[in-house]
């Protein structure tokens, strides 16, 4: 089992995720800081992501977008914030007009991810930060509409499980 | 996980039925409206968009298909209310953002066993067949 642990907090508006590869961070840190590695597993196969612009730098910036079935697409941008190779990353994430500049009126969040050297490989911890409870109102209402529907598949399966 | 919300029990027609209906900016501004008031008319609703009464009404009508608003009659009003239930709280939204990112690991997962396969000590070149 790869997920090691996920800890969704509706009281902090915290998601953390740990995760344990048979690979050393450096090949990790490769799938963020590559767009064309990142495209193949941001987006689900029904949304996959196409990165035009993507800079893991420190004041960096992505834009993407996720194609869907009948060919919509759902825009997004990121803004780096801090970057240690290939230990942590620090970004903020949110919906982006098709020109790849900000939508304001969309919720932001904040993702840091630490990657960290084990006998096998390397253990990612992600911990996701909403700005707010209204934010993530936001982002059920647009989300599900929007580009949350790609992970419905995979959650039906989680929730045959529970 | 307490997982609540949309009636998974129903198939997928419910939960596709949900999204068609919020896939609509007049449909979720109307959600986002009884959201913040409670409640309201059918009339009350209908005076603030740039449509006719029957044209709101036919909106309403959809979001209660999908049982995201109930409508009941009032005397000669029908009022509208969200359904809470269907509409997701926060734990809903972690356990989407749950899903997501356990299939994004999962794709990570299998791109780097490809790149260990393709490309053993050497800087890794990409090779997209399995």
């Amino acid at each position: 089992m790869t997920v090691l642990s996920t800890t969704p907090d509706p009281e902090s508006l915290t998601f953390t995720i740990v995760a344990e590869f048979a690979a050393p961070p450096a090949a990790v840190w490769r799938l963020w800081a590559d767009p064309r590695r990142l495209e193949r597993w941001w987006g689900p196969p029904t949304w996959p992501a196409t990165f035009a612009e993507h800079d893991l730098a420190v004041g960096g910036r992505s834009h993407y977008w996720m194609t869907g079935p009948e060919g919509r697409e759902a825009h997004g941008w990121w803004h780096v914030t801090a970057v240690d190779e290939p230990r942590s990353l620090e970004f903020e994430d949110g919906f982006a007009h098709p020109d790849g500049t900000r939508d304001d009126a969309m919720p932001v969040t904040r993702t840091r991810v630490d990657l960290e050297a084990t006998d096998e490989g390397c253990r990612m911890t992600g911990v996701s930060r909403f700005a707010n409870a209204e934010q993530m109102q936001q982002l059920v209402e647009m989300g599900m509409a929007e580009g949350m529907r790609l992970a419905m598949d995979q959650m039906d399966d989680l929730l045959v499980a529970v | 996980m307490v997982v609540h919300g949309v009636d998974r029990s129903e198939g997928p027609q419910a939960v596709d039925r949900v999204f068609a209906a919020l896939a609509d900016a007049t449909r979720r501004d109307i959600v986002r409206r009884l959201l913040t008031q409670q409640e309201a008319s059918v009339s009350v609703l209908a005076e603030r968009y740039a449509m006719s009464f029957a044209a709101v009404a036919k909106h309403v009508a959809v979001l209660e298909r999908a049982r995201l608003v109930t409508k009941t009659r009032r005397g000669r009003e029908q009022v509208v209310r969200a359904e809470l239930g269907t509409l997701r709280s926060a734990a809903d939204l972690l356990a989407e953002f749950e899903a997501l990112w356990r299939s994004r690991i999962d794709r990570m997962e299998g791109l780097l066993a490809e790149e260990a396969r393709t490309a053993p000590a050497a800087p890794p070149t990409r090779r997209d067949a399995p």
